[in-house]
């Protein structure tokens, strides 16, 4: 049982039992599309391009609490993680981020919060037929059929959905809506070539990456990082919808006598985000900061885990407030390295 | 001794002893703690470098360097320049209070690789809380090193730390000990100019010698290219660097100086390594 077909007709039945376990889905939300839990009787379409903020927010939301106490106690209590979660709607770069990130996040300590919802959820994607327009998945190790990170990917075949258990976790969720299934038929692994096929053909945008995680570092003082983060308004945006960007803060939240210690999502492209209590700033502006967010994507975190920590999802470049483009830095550093 | 289940608790440790290293605006206090827990107190270990997370709930937590060596007792000290909020918070804590702990972190100096060699140690200001344990991590292991030198400078003779202590040890033989402020004062018997510039006429052997320094950037800049001077290779310069931190374990992003976390792959770094960070000394 790994591969099956749901016909659509079975939508809101399947729907309606995931919906049990604690679903979260693509939702509407003014003219944006946004990943939240999925109310009994809500029906989530999967014909969108993709959210505009990730699903990471499932794995490492972005404010949680890390423990609570009292002032003037030393008891520290943590919150229990439990209740299993069901994400369906995933794009495939997004499961792949939390892959990517999870390499981190396990590094020789693990982080608990993060690796414990992990466990707790079944990542179900979907197979993107219509990439937008600054997707190139296909140049940073993904497409827009990868399974890496998902337990269960659906493809869309016009009146069906292929489903492909890909984990365990995926393949016991096949099992408790079989009977909503039909076995998928003997050519759908061509069908699904083909679709996938199709898809990448429509990937406009590519990155060549050769070279570039040993070159970044002798690019130190190249004039392009001025060039790049010129009009940069310091506004976090890219990293804040960026799947893989994973820097968070940690602050203490005192109400009365209640104590929270906190971490929220921070961004790399903030001033403060590395200043010293004294007001010296290693990165000291714009320029520096930009050049550490690429070259931590595309160097750093190449030397650390092996793998590019970008996923070409597009969302720094549709959602810059001033146009500036990854895929375009990225041609800039090939073309002085 | 990181809390397996999660890194991010911290233990309970109670402030036994504090007083005052220096005054004024950038006071600078010193704290003597014992872990609460007798099973943490036992089973914590630490080398000369390693730093740790401690704060006070309800305010935060600060990367701080443990300022003892292992070989003065089952307790730490660190040594806190009030800063900012957190710091504010820790110079509040009086002997009883409680303090929050989590590490220790980081890489450490490589003492046991060193034995045997002259340990040269070079500080400016807050700058010799890192490479406190180290003097006394040498001076308890006598026989195994040739020789302990500190050289040691501040802006005033009222900003110097642990100036007893040297004192003391320089009387008893155990330490070569050379203090240096930037200004004459009347009363001050010592050296009266910059860390770098009394280093170079102090002229320091560089054979079977590891020179160890930290303090403010400017003062390390200098000094790396007076060790330079003096015949010391890449490989025999050892500094210590300090970034903002949250997490201490390699998480949360924001210490790296190139392709280098702060608080894992340092705070501890070779010459040789550092240079070729090119954000190391920004």
């Amino acid at each position: 049982m790994s591969a099956m077909l749901l016909n659509k007709d079975k939508w809101p039945e399947f729907i309606g039992k995931l919906t049990a376990k604690n679903l979260w889905a693509p939702q509407a939300e003014g003219d944006a599309i946004r990943f939240g839990p999925v109310k009994e009787g809500d029906l989530p379409a999967l014909d969108y391009n993709n959210t505009r903020v990730p699903p990471k927010q499932v794995l490492f939301p972005q404010t949680e609490t890390m423990y609570r106490f009292q002032l003037g106690n030393v008891e520290m209590e943590t919150p229990e993680l439990t209740g299993e979660q069901v994400v369906l709607g995933l794009r495939p770069c997004d499961a792949r981020a939390m892959d990517i990130v999870e390499k981190l996040f396990k590094w020789d300590v693990d982080d608990p919060y993060y690796l414990k919802r992990r466990e707790l959820v079944t990542l179900v994607g979907v197979a993107c037929s219509e990439p937008g327009l600054n997707c190139f998945c296909t140049t940073v190790g993904g497409g827009p059929a990868s399974t890496e990170g998902l337990d269960l990917l659906m493809v869309d075949f016009g009146e069906n959905y292929l489903l492909e258990a890909v984990t365990d976790k995926g393949k016991t969720l096949l099992e408790e809506v079989k009977e909503l299934l039909t076995d998928a038929p003997a050519d759908s692994a061509a069908q699904k070539e083909k679709a996938v096929a199709e898809a990448e053909g429509k990937i406009k945008r590519t990155i060549d990456s050769e070279g570039v995680p040993a070159g970044l570092p002798g690019l130190w003082e190249d004039p392009l990082w001025q060039r790049v983060s010129a009009s940069c308004l310091g506004c976090g945006t890219c990293t804040y919808l960026c799947p893989t960007c994973h820097c968070f803060d940690i602050q203490d939240e005192v109400e009365g006598f209640d104590g929270r210690r906190l971490r929220m999502w921070d961004s790399c492209m903030f001033g403060e985000y590395t200043m010293h209590t004294s007001g010296h700033n290693p990165r000291p502006s714009r320029k520096e900061r930009t050049r550490n967010r690429i070259s931590h994507k595309y160097s750093y975190y190449v030397d650390k885990f092996d793998v590019i920590a970008c996923v070409g999802c597009g969302r720094c470049i549709n959602l810059c407030p001033v146009n500036i483009d990854i895929v375009e830095i990225l041609r800039q550093v090939k073309e002085a390295l | 001794m990181i809390n397996s289940e999660n890194p991010y608790i911290p233990y309970i440790a109670t402030v036994e002893d504090t007083w005052d290293e220096t005054y004024g605006d950038r006071a600078i206090k010193t704290f003597k703690v014992v872990f609460d827990d007798e099973e943490v107190r036992e089973n914590w270990s630490h080398l000369p470098g390693q730093c740790a997370m401690i704060g006070v709930l309800g305010v935060g937590e600060s990367m701080i360097s443990i300022s003892c060596s292992p070989t003065e007792g089952k307790f730490l000290r660190f040594s806190v320049m009030r800063m900012g909020k957190v710091t504010q918070a820790l110079h509040q804590l009086e002997p009883g209070d409680k303090m929050m702990v989590r590490g220790p972190y980081g890489n450490n100096f490589p003492v046991d690789e060193w034995q045997g060699k002259n340990i040269l140690t070079i500080g400016g200001g807050i700058g010799q809380a890192p490479l406190r344990p180290i003097v006394e991590y040498v001076k308890a292991n006598k026989d195994k090193y040739a020789g302990l030198t500190l050289v040691y400078g501040a802006r005033t003779s009222g900003d110097l730390c642990f100036k007893g202590e040297f004192d003391e040890m320089s009387k008893s033989g155990d330490l070569s000990c050379h203090l240096t402020i930037d200004m004459e004062e009347e009363g001050w018997d010592h050296n009266v100019g910059f860390v770098p510039q009394m280093l170079l006429d102090l002229k320091p052997s560089p054979e079977n010698t590891i020179a160890i320094t930290c303090g403010p950037p400017i003062m390390i800049r200098f000094v790396l290219e007076n060790l330079k001077k003096l015949g010391f290779e890449d490989e025999q310069i050892y500094t210590t660097l300090e970034n903002r931190m949250k997490c201490g374990i390699g998480k949360c992003g924001r210490c790296n100086a190139g392709n280098m976390y702060v608080c894992k792959d340092g705070p501890v770094f070779c010459y040789s390594v550092l240079k070729e960070i090119p954000e190391a000394f920004a």
